[in-house]
């Protein structure tokens, strides 16, 4: 692939809406003028590349990574595997993929989470791998809860895992949500709804994966993400005129 | 009937939410010993080429209010305008930082060095420019921004160049304040809302 192409326009219709009143923050934290378009450049184009020499052996593993194995996250037990790819359906080798969570009764270990639900002495709540040379990721956690948040007056995130995802280039650069198959309170929930296309809606969750689960272990959850593509011609970087 | 095209739609965003420092500077919000420190603490390592500088600032909300939870992110080429893995460039600018506004000013500070000239798409230099990425609660899809500098020649960078309402370019130009020392503002919404890319 030639990294030096245009990044594929960004499609926004694709995208949350900034503004959607029923998500009060988004009310005076989306901008009110139109984005300004242009096509990609260099400073889009290339981006930070991290090398295994950063991710420790349980970076990928939240049930024990806060304890350095010592003791295990109390939970629901499961795997979330996937693959990141372009928007040419090829796989993204070598990214960095990062995730972060609530325990499994729905508190965040931050200073700013009040909720009474305890903390987890034994769950940190973040976790990083890269990707292989196919784009493949896995992380072990454990299934987060759900948990209510100052929004109207009784609103409450479904279970949901944040994803930050680098690509290879800085244009690329996407922070989603990946939420779980089932969920009641996914078509409830005013940040989901922020995304009005139904189709892209249901990409952000994430079957039970039964065939990848493993008895008396562990359930299995699949999460592929798509990351902007490059625009692909034999035409690229010739000098002008030619 | 055609062709399908077969082209895979982006995943798409959701806000970074309150506790994106958990994911991304998980020291800064306290969760330590999981890494051995943050990731992106520092675009330079010493011995980095060019002029060091240090750009201040924040980022005001539509009611003018300080954001305290937003985190950012700084992507920006070598003193001599070549980004990180290009042949030839700055072996100690890893070009990449992430910071966030202080949990009680709602300030940032991001210390480098100042980027060169850039080469554009098409030949054209582009003017020194830091690319920013800002994510915070609130914000569904993350806000790409350039800090430019008020000491250089912006004149003829064709970014700045498309900005129709010329009093709008001002956003995007950080103001010198000190030897080396630069203030850059963002605005969300309003009043000198700053100029958002889509590129
Ligand atoms: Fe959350």
């Amino acid at each position: 692939m030639n990294d030096k192409a245009a990044l594929m326009p960004r499609r926004r219709e694709a995208h949350p809406v900034p503004y959607w009143p029923d998500y009060k923050t988004s009310v005076t934290r989306s901008p009110s003028l139109p984005l300004l378009s242009m096509e990609s450049t260099p400073s889009e184009e290339t981006g930070p590349r991290f090398g295994h020499s950063l991710i420790g052996p349980l970076d990928n593993n939240l049930i024990v990574n806060y304890t350095g194995g010592k003791a295990p996250a109390v939970g629901e037990r499961i795997r979330v595997h996937g693959r990141v790819l372009d928007e040419t359906g090829r796989p993204v080798p070598q990214t960095l993929v990062e995730i972060w969570q609530a325990n499994a009764g729905g508190r965040y270990r931050h200073i700013k989470d009040t909720y009474f639900a305890p903390l987890d002495p034994n769950f940190g709540g973040c976790g990083r791998t890269l990707t292989d040379a196919d784009g493949f990721y896995e992380f072990m956690t454990i299934r987060p809860g759900a948990y209510p948040w100052p929004n109207r007056a009784n609103d409450w995130r479904p279970m949901h895992v944040h994803f930050s995802i680098f690509g290879h280039a800085f244009g690329q650069r996407l922070i989603s949500q990946m939420y779980f198959e089932g969920d009641p309170l996914i078509d409830r929930c005013p940040i989901m709804a922020t995304i009005r296309d139904r189709s892209q809606i249901e990409r952000l969750v994430a079957p039970l994966d039964m065939q990848n689960s493993r008895a008396m272990d562990y359930l299995a959850y699949k999460f592929d993400i798509v990351l902007r593509g490059r625009r692909q011609t034999m035409f690229e970087n010739k000098p002008e005129g030619m | 009937m055609t062709q399908p095209l077969e082209m895979l739609i982006e995943t798409p965003s959701q806000t970074g939410g309150p506790y994106v420092h958990i994911g991304c500077i998980p020291s800064f919000a306290g969760v330590e010993g999981i890494y051995p420190e943050d990731l992106g603490l520092s675009p330079i390592a010493k011995g980095a080429r060019g002029e060091a500088i240090t750009v201040t600032g924040s980022i005001y909300d539509g009611t003018g209010w300080a954001m305290r939870d937003a985190m950012l992110e700084s992507w920006q080429a070598d003193a001599a305008g070549l980004h990180p893995g290009q042949q030839g460039a700055d072996p100690n600018v890893s070009g990449f930082c992430r910071f966030a506004a202080d949990k009680d000013s709602g300030e940032f500070t991001l210390k480098t060095v100042k980027p060169g000239p850039v080469m554009g798409r098409d030949g054209p230099l582009m003017a020194p420019h830091i690319s920013l990425w800002i994510v915070a609660r609130g914000i569904n899809i993350g806000l790409n921004t350039r800090v430019y500098f008020d000491d250089e020649d912006n004149s003829a960078d064709p970014l700045l160049a498309r900005i129709e309402q010329r009093h709008r370019v001002d956003t995007l130009i950080a103001k010198t304040t000190g030897v080396g020392a630069y203030r850059f503002d963002v605005r969300l919404q309003g009043e000198g809302e700053t100029v958002f890319l889509d590129l």
